[in-house]
């Protein structure tokens, strides 16, 4: 019943209706910021909406830890796969399929298509497993300027994402300033705090101490290192909820009756949780996780700027909407207002608006009616 | 209030800002200040606002308006950042009053404050009669007014003296938003400073 009621729900309510994914090919090889250099590189991506003769309607919208290029609407394969964040795209939505050509990609290192380290290493022809480089945001973005230019996208009209989509959002504005017209930097953070890392680290060494990892090389012994994927996610999971939402959600309710004394699923939160790393650990790669979140640690554009982040800020041209959520206790309101103050400071144009909402870090993804009404409010005035 | 009180407080205000200017609109609302400050007076304006409704309406004016809240002080804005920080009838409704003055003249290297004027004659009246005042300045009930603070000009400058503020002008409007000369805190139903160090 449950997935039959995705399927429905995948049929009648997303936003563009049928999508499919599309590859682009790149030869040039990428310098990476960490020294590598990634001799070429595939990016897949999804379009919705139609590019203009100016081709200057185009919106990226960049995806965080878990994500992918499938945004919005679904796939011929699977009407219940709806793209992660389909309730802002579409006709009559925030990212209004009407006006904006939008472009979601799949990040490099990732594992939904794009060059990861699943992909195989053209120097062994075996899969680059632990041997695939450690990509930054800053790489993702040269990354992206490539696949612009395929699409033969000057300037973006706007970039946008939540969480570590809002860095790349954040940094398509500094590496490319000419290229940027708008912003929208959503629960995000100018750099993680030795809290945010020390998390990361946690579900870092989950994957890696797990037996199965192989050193990152478990391709080729046929396993995954899905104990440690699992612990993980669990872990990333709660810091994306909110404690009241949890105590709202789940409390302290047993799913039987009574407490059995053992170590079994018995609380609610601990069934929610296992299920959901389960899950995640099905179908994610351990290697993609460990890169992402060190794309996120490595995040701080302020260091090659003496930790002045009003100077790192200060190339940027694109008018910038910073959103945050006020019981986002991973990337906190107090971590946007740091961005919006070194803009103020620098007398670059930006708006801030402090959502409030129950669901935490995950509230970007939500469908609440004043948070998209301010991204609409935004996105009205960016003239295509 | 009404659109033609409105104007009369802004047209001053606007008078004050020269081009190029940075001013900090502190309760901005929708940013209607701020959006003709920016189109008429060339100014490069931010707003700061608590509530939501009006975050969005700003968003959709193009303002830059910061969601926050002024009884937490201007936290994160730098020293003498703008030229001018305005609080427009705003003063009256908050509660740590010096704070946000003294904050005011810290971001800002002028303070542009309006406020209702509690001694205003046809106020006096209103008490006199009985009632508590309700009118084109002070347009709300007692039992629903946003308003914390009840203050007069004489209270008022009392207080920039013992802050040691210096007013470097005072207009006083009445309810018709024409200027006022004579017996100021008697006649005058609105009154806009301007302050500095």
């Amino acid at each position: 019943m449950r997935r039959l009621t995705r399927t429905l729900y995948g049929i009648c309510m997303s936003g563009v209706g049928l999508v499919a994914a599309q590859r682009a090919h790149f030869s040039q090889p990428l310098q990476l910021k960490g020294g590598g250099v990634l001799p070429a590189f595939d990016l897949v991506y999804e379009t919705y909406g139609t590019l203009n003769a100016a081709k200057s309607n185009a919106v990226l919208v960049c995806h965080a830890l878990s994500g992918h290029h499938h945004v919005a609407g679904h796939t011929a394969d699977n009407p219940a796969n709806v793209g992660w964040w389909d309730n802002i795209v579409g006709r009559g939505r925030p990212l209004d399929t009407d006006r904006f050509f939008i472009v979601g990609v799949n990040n490099l290192g990732g594992c939904h298509g794009s060059t990861g380290p699943g992909s195989p290493n053209p120097a062994t022809g075996k899969p680059w497993g632990a041997d695939f480089p450690v990509v930054t945001v800053e790489d993702w973005v040269d990354s992206h300027a490539r696949l612009a230019d395929h699409l033969g996208i000057d300037a973006w009209a706007a970039t946008m994402g939540g969480s570590l989509g809002g860095m790349q959002a954040l940094q398509w504005a500094l590496s490319y300033p000419e290229r940027v017209r708008h912003a929208l930097v959503i629960a995000a953070t100018p750099k993680l705090s030795a809290e945010n890392i020390a998390f990361n680290d946690v579900a870092r060494q989950a994957i890696l101490t797990d037996p199965d990892f192989h050193g990152g090389h478990f391709y080729e012994h046929g396993v995954r290192p899905l104990r440690g994927l699992r612990l993980a996610r669990m872990l990333g999971h709660i810091t994306y909820l909110s404690d009241d939402q949890m105590a709202e959600k789940f409390g302290r309710r047993l799913r039987t009756g009574a407490g059995s004394y053992g170590f079994d699923v018995e609380f609610e939160i601990e069934s929610y949780l296992r299920y959901q790393g389960d899950k995640f650990a099905g179908v994610f790669d351990a290697n993609t996780y460990l890169r992402m979140t060190k794309a996120l640690d490595y995040f701080d554009p302020a260091q090659d700027h003496g930790d002045d982040l009003a100077r790192a800020l200060a190339g940027a041209r694109a008018k910038f909407l910073v959103v945050a959520f006020s019981t986002d206790w991973r990337f906190s309101p107090e971590r946007s207002r740091e961005i919006v103050h070194a803009m103020v400071h620098n007398g670059q144009d930006v708006a801030y608006a402090e959502i409030n909402s129950a669901h935490g870090h995950d509230s970007f993804l939500m469908d609440e009616p004043h948070y998209h009404a301010v991204v609409d409010s935004f996105l009205k005035r960016v003239t295509t | 209030m009404s659109a033609t009180m409105e104007r009369a407080d802004f047209d001053l205000i606007a008078s004050w800002v020269q081009p190029g200017e940075r001013v900090l609109d502190l309760g901005c609302g929708d940013g209607s200040l701020l959006k003709r400050l920016i189109e008429e007076r060339g100014a490069k304006g931010y707003g700061v606002e608590l509530e939501d409704a009006e975050v969005l309406a700003a968003i959709a004016n193009g303002i830059n308006v910061i969601q926050g809240n002024l009884e937490q002080g201007l936290a994160g804005f730098d020293d003498q950042t703008f030229n001018h920080v305005v609080l427009s009838r705003t003063l009256q409704t908050v509660r740590h009053t010096e704070r946000i003055l003294s904050e005011m003249l810290r971001v800002g290297r002028e303070a542009v404050v309006s406020f209702p004027n509690f001694a205003y004659w046809k106020n006096r009246m209103a008490v006199m009669a009985g009632r508590m005042p309700v009118s084109e300045d002070l347009p709300y009930e007692w039992f629903d007014t946003p308003n914390l603070r009840f203050f007069t000009l004489l209270d008022f400058e009392s207080l920039c003296s013992k802050m040691g503020l210096v007013i470097r002008e005072r207009q006083v409007l009445d309810d018709a938003g024409r200027a006022v000369v004579e017996e100021p805190n008697f006649l005058g139903s609105l009154a806009v400073y301007r302050l500095g160090r």
